[in-house]
């Protein structure tokens, strides 16, 4: 918007970062108010991806409207399917086998994985360390082969349907993915003496973008971002769905509230990650793959709520059904548009330098915050 | 917390509100004009806060609005619902914007999507959309014959 470029009444200077900018991973608008180089304001002009699934879904059917939604956190592709999933299975009450549970679990652990490591290739990126970014793609594109052997898809794999999931594994897929948890126990030393030792990047990062734990609540702040101030929001803990209530593994938990704590945090938790993924490898049950389910679904009138927890934070997908064979409304709880909103508030007095390390820990998908 | 003990408690503590059970969470009817001091007395409810928002959204039903709001208590873990019922031709609503600041953005999109005005609202523009859109695309009597596509 042309008009608000250059100075304001009260002198300070407006300028744009994005539609198309490199830091903002996507088309994300952002236009703020300068004093010198404080930040007085950031204005998120959101939009630009818009694409409105959710009017979308509504003509949908409830097999359907599935895919869409891997066109939002594209990141998440399998937990956003797998909210979808669980939430029409909620309405139908249908029990999913075992195997089903299990491979569904396996597959949002490796996203969260994936997902981790390209944040933080982008984020070390954003910083102006390029290398990191190539060491992170080697482990992330294992990932995306086991998933296109799988799913046959690498990033929108529309996996999970009701029921259970598409089709069985690939008969390769439990030995990849372990030579994938070798591969990686390799190489991660590489991303603590790559980055997160380094002392220009931890100066960059320690002491910016600070959140308190009530601002966290206040704004709505779920995931990693809001674990790394200390929060304790993860919805596998506190709303187990699925098998994670009989899983080991520790939600990760840091205090400090800038953008290291929140790098620290994203970094642990692959590691968690990891240690469900081997937990499940080799216990995989046998069995069916999907519940046997109507060729035409039908979910009774009401209203259905499921929450998972993707890559980014919390997700919920509330139905409203009117008993036909498509929702009457659907919405999407996005963690990045509530993360989005603390982005002017974490900002805002600090320098227009650290606007990208505070943003980068955020990490923002565009596509999951316009929908 | 089951409903029901979820239900005696906050009956005390708001005496006039309507509840339903048949859903998984505790849902709240209430008339807009009173969402405010609702809101307030449930944001700083002692023994259990509802403190986070985690959800807020508009239903159209062709004859009214219905404002849901999904409200839990980061102590406790419970979770509520609270519905507003809005007029079809003139929605208004308070905002909630100061207690929960999530909302903020929040109204801005219901308002971009639905036209919901949220009165004293900091900064109610289109969100999404462009300024001069014209309607309310979640409506359901919406109608765009060039961007949209019949299924």
């Amino acid at each position: 918007m042309v008009e608000e470029i250059g100075k304001t009444v009260e002198g300070d200077l407006v300028i744009n970062v994005g539609p198309q900018h490199p830091a903002t991973h996507g088309v994300l608008h952002l236009v703020i108010t300068l004093n010198g180089e404080t930040i007085k304001k950031v204005e998120p002009h959101l939009g630009y991806i818009h694409r409105s699934i959710e009017k979308m879904c509504e003509s949908l059917s409830y097999r359907q409207f599935i895919y869409s939604t891997s066109r939002m956190d594209y990141l998440s592709a399998h937990i956003n399917n797998h909210a979808c999933a669980l939430c029409v299975e909620k309405g139908l009450q249908i029990e999913i086998p075992e195997r089903a549970q299990v491979i569904r679990v396996l597959m949002d652990e490796l996203t969260r994985i994936a997902s981790h490591e390209l944040w933080w290739g982008a984020m070390a990126m954003d910083l102006g360390a390029f290398t990191p970014f190539f060491h992170a793609f080697r482990e992330r594109e294992t990932i995306n082969d086991i998933m296109e052997e799988t799913c046959g898809a690498r990033l929108t794999m529309n996996y999970m349907v009701p029921g259970g999931v598409m089709a069985d594994l690939h008969p390769n897929f439990q030995s990849r993915v372990k030579n994938f948890l070798k591969l990686y126990k390799s190489k991660i030393h590489e991303y603590d003496e790559l980055v997160t030792g380094n002392i220009i990047f931890q100066n960059r990062m320690k002491g910016v973008g600070y959140l308190s734990q009530e601002d966290v609540i206040s704004y709505g702040v779920t995931g990693p971002a809001g674990r790394g101030s200390g929060v304790s929001c993860d919805v596998r803990k506190l709303y187990p769905y699925e098998i994670y209530n009989k899983l080991e593994f520790d939600e990760v938990l840091e205090t400090a509230g800038d953008s290291f704590a929140r790098y620290m945090v994203r970094l642990r938790e692959m590691q968690q990650s990891i240690r469900i993924v081997e937990q499940l490898i080799d216990n995989i049950p046998d069995g069916d793959y999907q519940a046997k389910t109507k060729a035409v679904l039908k979910l009774p009138k009401g209203e259905f709520y499921q929450r998972v927890e993707t890559a980014r934070g919390e997700l919920g997908v509330y139905i409203v059904s009117e008993g036909g064979t498509t929702p009457y409304r659907i919405k999407f709880r996005s963690p990045g548009f509530s993360n989005l909103s603390a982005l002017d508030h974490m900002t805002r007095g600090g320098k227009i330098g650290d606007l990208v390390a505070s943003m980068g820990t955020l990490d923002l998908v565009i596509p999951d915050i316009d929908r | 917390m089951t409903n029901e003990e979820l239900k005696n408690l906050l009956t005390e503590l708001l005496p006039t509100a309507v509840f339903e059970e048949g859903g998984e969470w505790l849902n709240l009817f209430l008339e807009a004009s009173e969402w405010k001091e609702t809101a307030l007395k449930l944001r700083h409810f002692n023994t259990m806060p509802f403190n986070f928002m985690f959800c807020l959204t508009c239903v159209d039903w062709k004859t009214h609005f219905t404002m849901v709001y999904h409200l839990r208590s980061t102590t406790t873990l419970d979770n509520i619902v609270v519905k507003v019922k809005l007029d079809r031709t003139n929605p208004e609503i308070i905002t909630v914007s100061d207690i929960w600041r999530t909302a903020e953005l929040l109204e801005r999109e219901v308002y971009d999507l639905f036209g919901v005005q949220f009165l004293e609202h900091p900064d109610l523009r289109r969100l999404l959309l462009t300024d001069d859109w014209v309607g309310y695309p979640l409506r359901k009597d919406y109608e765009d014959p060039i961007n949209m596509i019949k299924l």
